[in-house]
């Protein structure tokens, strides 16, 4: 055992990395199940993004505009949700599975020519002076902007929900439809919108696995990441404070897990292989002791006449 | 009544219908564990696939069906593609073993195929090639070319084939730089390629410059791509995009020649269940070209070894060898037995950590 050759920076920065596609995906879902719509779609809008992002970086050289491409694709994408679940009053369990499958097919046919090629870099914020801070400099103020930008976006969500009259009927309207709409609320419009949000965040969380974390194209690259971002929101009692730390905690223990064993640690490899979600439930169940529970019409199907 | 009398007609015809058109073409199904397009192992499968098609044209018929994963829901798969008609089915991962045995036993008429496995049955043939010996020429690449002296190794499952790579591995590049640790991380997939990537990065961190590994994707190269002067290896494909640095060499599954062989064999009835389990000198495992980021003695060096191991001259476990911890396995001049390749589940002397359970 050689615990002297993990490099805690690095270590921090690698578990940043890993933390963020389930970040942004994680907040994309609580935003929409928050106006009581259940999207199992996350994967397919992740996946959809990650080859979005990484076609539009690579044809126009710049990761910026591939992340907002990500956003559109998965956005797009989420459009087909919100009209068979809004307007066509579909069961949402099933049109979310059925847009996962979808995503993963449209994503393997827009990827076909873009197998094997690399993506250009994502610049990391370096932010003079307080990036020369020796060490904390180094920890906090040296990774790429998309890491930045999720914990922004955690910020943003929080205040919206809890601070803006937006984020009240937001709540409303998935709290109760039915008394949001007597209220005056546009219950469609509003949900209309924050499935749009949530396809937008899964698409940049896909496209930061395939132009950061990996950084490549290949089929089915997200392998789960959409799923743990559902089951996030749910553990984290539809809180964005918790979906950041689980996401945190989440990837964090799958990077030290693994450099753990690159260094030989004596812990038998199942339980460090099983940590990550271990750990993860158990620190979000004990913080959801406080009875948060999910929005009134979680998944409900609205329909103005009801 | 006689609705549903002219129904139960209907569903007759359409029956024999399809039983007629299924003697016309051959049927062959294929079950993958990973998408196609993953660029490794599952992409060389459906490479197998392709040739199928190339070589029979019109008499066969290929169905595939991937990211199938192992465990309940193979057998749901493999059952749902011989109820479609399938003459002979490839599952093409270790994990769909016990799958596989079922929905054999369950359709005695169909012929089954299960790739890396063990368990066999009359309709059920195995197959698999030596991987092991290509991880031995890798492992010659591997102990030359490092210069922090650790090698990092990204396993998969904790398996006898994952594990008899790891030994074969070590067991040249301790030959050939005696100073030489492994690194070795179970990420617990076959497929994952932010996983894989990040195992890479751990791995990296820690002063592994040298990365082998056992998982299906291209990620581990990619990583290393942006992290300096690092070597890689192509797993079970050419992994071709990433020479000529950090992938030097690479171990490739060639599928082709034999699933025309067994389907060929269906066709005119002579197939058989049998296990094959074939390596460098019948063409199955071929190492890819290895690059000029290699130093031409190196090269040679691999070069030989292959040339060695195909020609039965060096067997890749040949005593002495020690177990880890260090009973005398193998003496002097002795080579392991196939079983207990097939069973393997030690370490050799040297290598630390234990093996998961």
């Amino acid at each position: 055992m050689d615990l002297s050759s993990i490099n805690p920076i690095l270590l921090l920065a690698s578990l940043m990395v890993a933390a963020t596609p389930i970040l942004l995906a994680g907040l994309g879902e609580l935003v929409v199940e928050r106006a009581g719509v259940l999207n199992l779609g996350v994967e397919g809008m992740m996946i959809t993004g990650a080859i979005c992002g990484f076609a539009i970086a690579v044809e126009t050289g710049s990761p910026v505009a591939g992340f907002i491409g990500a956003a559109l694709g998965g956005a797009l994408l989420s459009l087909l949700f919100a009209g068979l679940t809004q307007f066509a009053l579909a069961n949402q369990v099933a049109s979310g599975l059925a847009l996962t499958l979808f995503g993963l097919g449209l994503s393997a046919l827009l990827g076909q020519s873009y197998v094997g090629i690399r993506p250009p870099p994502t610049a990391k914020l370096d932010i003079p002076l307080l990036g020369d801070i020796p060490v904390l400099g180094r920890i906090v103020f040296a990774h790429d902007w998309m890491v930045y930008f999720g914990l922004i976006l955690t910020l943003a969500v929080w205040a919206l929900l809890k601070l803006t009259r937006a984020g009240l009927i937001l709540r409303a309207v998935g709290e109760n439809h039915d008394a949001a709409h007597a209220l005056g609320y546009k219950v469609v419009r509003v949900r209309v919108m924050a499935i749009l949000f949530g396809g937008a965040c899964a698409g940049m969380g896909g496209a930061y696995i395939s132009l950061v974390r990996v950084p490549q194209w290949t089929e089915g690259m997200t392998a789960g990441a959409g799923w743990i971002a559902l089951a996030l929101v749910v553990f984290a009692s539809w809180k964005a404070g918790r979906v950041l730390l689980g996401a945190y905690l989440f990837g964090g223990v799958t990077v030290l897990q693994l450099n753990l064993q690159a260094a030989g640690v004596d812990i038998p490899v199942e339980y460090l292989s099983m940590s990550p979600y271990l750990i993860t439930i158990l620190v979000l169940v004990i913080l959801s002791a406080d009875r948060s529970r999910a929005p009134g019409s979680l998944g409900r199907i609205f329909h103005a006449s009801s | 009544m006689k609705f549903t009398r002219l129904l139960t007609g209907a569903v007759l015809a359409l029956g024999l219908a399809g039983t007629a058109i299924a003697e016309e073409k051959t049927k062959v199904g294929f079950i993958y564990v990973g998408p196609i397009g993953d660029g490794g192992y599952t992409y060389e499968h459906n490479q197998g696939r392709l040739a199928v098609e190339e070589h029979f044209g019109d008499k066969v018929e290929t169905i595939y069906q991937e990211s199938v994963p192992e465990g309940a829901d193979a057998e749901r798969a493999i059952t749902q593609m011989a109820l479609s008609g399938a003459d002979i089915i490839f599952t093409t991962s270790f994990g769909f073993m016990d799958s596989t045995v079922n929905v054999a036993a369950k359709f005695p008429d169909v012929k089954f195929e299960h790739a890396t496995g063990y368990k066999r049955a009359d309709n059920l043939a195995t197959y698999s090639a030596r991987f092991y010996e290509g991880r031995s020429v890798l492992g010659v690449l591997a102990g030359r070319l490092t210069k922090t002296n650790k090698i990092g190794y990204i396993g998969s499952f904790p398996i006898p084939e994952v594990i008899r790579g790891i030994n074969a591995a070590y067991i040249q590049a301790k030959r050939v730089n005696p100073d030489i640790e492994f690194n070795i991380i179970w990420a617990y997939t076959w497929f994952d390629p932010a996983k894989e990537a990040d195992a890479a990065t751990a791995l990296i961190e820690q002063g592994n410059d040298v990365i082998l590994q056992h998982t299906d994707s291209t990620a581990p190269s990619a990583a290393a791509k942006t992290k300096g002067d690092i070597i890689t290896f192509g797993q079970a494909s050419d992994m071709a995009e990433y020479k000529p640095a950090p992938r030097v060499s690479s171990i490739i599954d060639n599928w082709g020649p034999y699933y025309i062989e067994r389907v060929g064999a269906v066709m005119d009835g002579t197939w058989e269940s049998q296990d094959t389990w074939a390596g460098i000198d019948d063409g199955m495992v071929v190492i890819g070209e290895i690059t000029d980021r290699v130093p031409a003695e190196v090269k040679e060096e691999a070069l030989a070894l292959r040339d060695a191991i195909a020609s039965g001259e060096q067997h890749p476990f040949t005593g002495p060898l020690n177990k880890q911890d260090g009973s005398v396995w193998l003496e002097e001049g002795q080579h392991a037995d196939d079983d207990t390749l097939l069973g393997m589940n030690f370490y050799v002397e040297g290598i630390k950590g234990t093996i998961p359970q």
